[in-house]
């Protein structure tokens, strides 16, 4: 969750008075605020937590930091956390710190179109 | 386990490595603060990589292991109203509370949600007008702007239906408690990269002064992590004890003003109980007066909360560097990611998980 993932902006726009904007993170496109980065541009890279740019960087770094978090796995990992639940959840909880059965539902796709 | 001597720069990596083995004379204790470096230096093998005296101490800079049980109790009474949605970050579902996690609320029928986003929160909200929709407000400074703005646009938007359970925590006075603290074993710290993206460097020095540590701006990938302890280890070793920034591509000292902005504006500082750790003085945020509409707390009625801790959990030792997760006796035995007895265990950041999804047993 606190990782910080570099994309490239692709698209900026307003929507209820917040400057949103299209960002691409090595192929996977998210909607981000770039409420905080007043200064960036379309074509420009950014630092994205949580859905919210916080800084600008260079296109170089971002690219080397983008292909080294590919080979590492981690991109999927931070952008699709839905997903990442589901791999790490058992089905059942097999030693329940809490005793009784464990129970645990299909989590709702929550994630944004 | 992928190490960092398989991947193109490893070449640059073991240069790094051996640059540290050249000036290291003697043993250093250096904490890593945020729980996102544990994980990197774990799972790349960077600590096995460095001299046998250069010690890495794993933090407390995971938010989803040090946000007090008795707030995870809240947030799960909250959470099984049925008049409730509760949207939270991922990481913050199987994190156990006193007798069950967020998992187990959904299971018995609790509409809670994981967003990537809190502003996905503020739609849900808007989309739902006959329900409460309660955002799980945690994280460090980095966080907290994302969180600041949902509760800006809900008050914007006038929606009556939104609300937060805000329980944010900040690195300085973590790494001054930890300074401050008579067991104390640190002598450099690693601050958080991307803390520091968006609160800049300036309250460092001071800190830095005061205790004399060095303190290294730090990113997240294995190169920047190398290099920022080579930069601490060149400071112990010449008795220097000041601020650097090794991650100025994306840290400059004064960080993101306009986040800064955001963030006076909505929150004030607290006290702040971290899990595992107890309270740290001024060590959070809280809402301001002006966004208390907005406050989970205030509008759902949890305040007769027991919390109760548990007894074989020793994640406070390991968030205070005290012990290393492998030297918890129930490490890989009760304890493991699918059945976590302690949130360092839960989080992909704690330094629990780390050692365990890596192989780190003995
Ligand atoms: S291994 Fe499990 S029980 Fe031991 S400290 Fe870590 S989280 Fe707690």
């Amino acid at each position: 969750m606190c990782l910080g993932i570099p994309g490239r902006v692709q698209e900026i726009y307003e929507a209820d008075g917040v400057r949103m904007g299209k960002v691409n993170f090595g192929g996977i496109v998210k909607e981000v605020c770039l409420d905080y980065v007043p200064e960036i541009a379309v074509g420009d890279y950014t630092i994205v937590h949580v859905g919210f740019a916080i800084t600008r960087i260079d296109e170089a770094s971002a690219q080397e930091t983008l292909r080294m978090f590919h080979d590492l796995g981690i991109l999927e990992e931070e952008l699709k956390p839905e997903d990442h639940i589901e791999s790490v959840a058992p089905p059942a909880c097999p030693v329940n710190p809490w005793g009784g059965a464990g129970g645990r539902a299909k989590s709702n796709n929550q994630d944004k179109k | 386990m992928r190490y960092l001597a398989e991947f193109r720069d490893g070449e640059i990596a073991q240069r790094l490595a051996a640059e540290v083995r050249r000036i290291t004379t003697r043993p250093w204790a250096i904490m890593e603060v945020c729980g996102g470096q544990t994980h990197a230096i774990i799972r790349n093998g960077i600590d096995q990589l460095l001299p046998p005296e250069i010690e890495l101490i794993h933090g407390p800079g995971c938010p989803v292991c040090v946000t007090p049980l008795e707030v995870i109790d809240k947030a799960l009474a909250i959470a099984s109203r049925p008049d409730v949605i509760f949207c939270s970050f991922g990481d913050m579902l199987r994190v156990p509370g006193s007798h069950k996690d967020l998992f187990r609320v959904k299971g018995e029928g609790g509409d809670v949600r994981v967003v990537y986003s809190p502003l996905d929160a503020v739609t849900i909200a808007r989309d739902n007008p006959h329900k409460q929709v309660v955002f799980f407000g945690i994280g460090f400074e980095t966080t907290a702007p994302a969180n600041a703005m949902a509760v800006v646009v809900a008050k914007r938007q006038g929606l009556k239906n939104f609300s937060m359970l805000v329980s944010h925590v900040l690195v300085p006075p973590a790494i001054e408690a930890i300074m401050s603290s008579p067991t104390n074993r640190v002598q450099a710290f690693l601050a958080a990269g991307h803390v520091c993206s968006v609160m800049g460097y300036w309250q460092y020095p001071p800190l830095a002064e005061k205790y004399h540590t060095p303190i290294v701006v730090t990113g997240f990938e294995p190169l920047d992590i190398l290099e920022g302890i080579r930069r601490a280890v060149r400071q112990l070793e010449a008795g220097e004890a000041c601020v650097e920034n090794a991650y100025p591509r994306a840290v400059t000292f004064e960080g993101n003003r306009p986040a800064q902005r955001m963030l006076a504006e909505v929150f004030e500082l607290t006290d702040r109980a971290w899990r595992g750790i107890g309270v740290i003085p001024s060590s959070g945020w809280r809402l301001r007066d002006a966004y208390r509409d907005f406050d989970a707390e205030a509008r759902f009625d949890v305040a007769d909360i027991q919390a109760q801790e548990s007894a074989v959990c020793r994640s406070g030792e390991v968030l205070q560097g005290l012990i290393k997760p492998n030297q918890c006796p129930a490490f890989g035995k009760q304890c493991t990611p699918r059945t976590p007895l302690g949130a360092t265990m839960v989080s992909s950041e704690g330094a629990c998980a780390a050692y365990y999804n890596y192989g780190r047993f003995a």
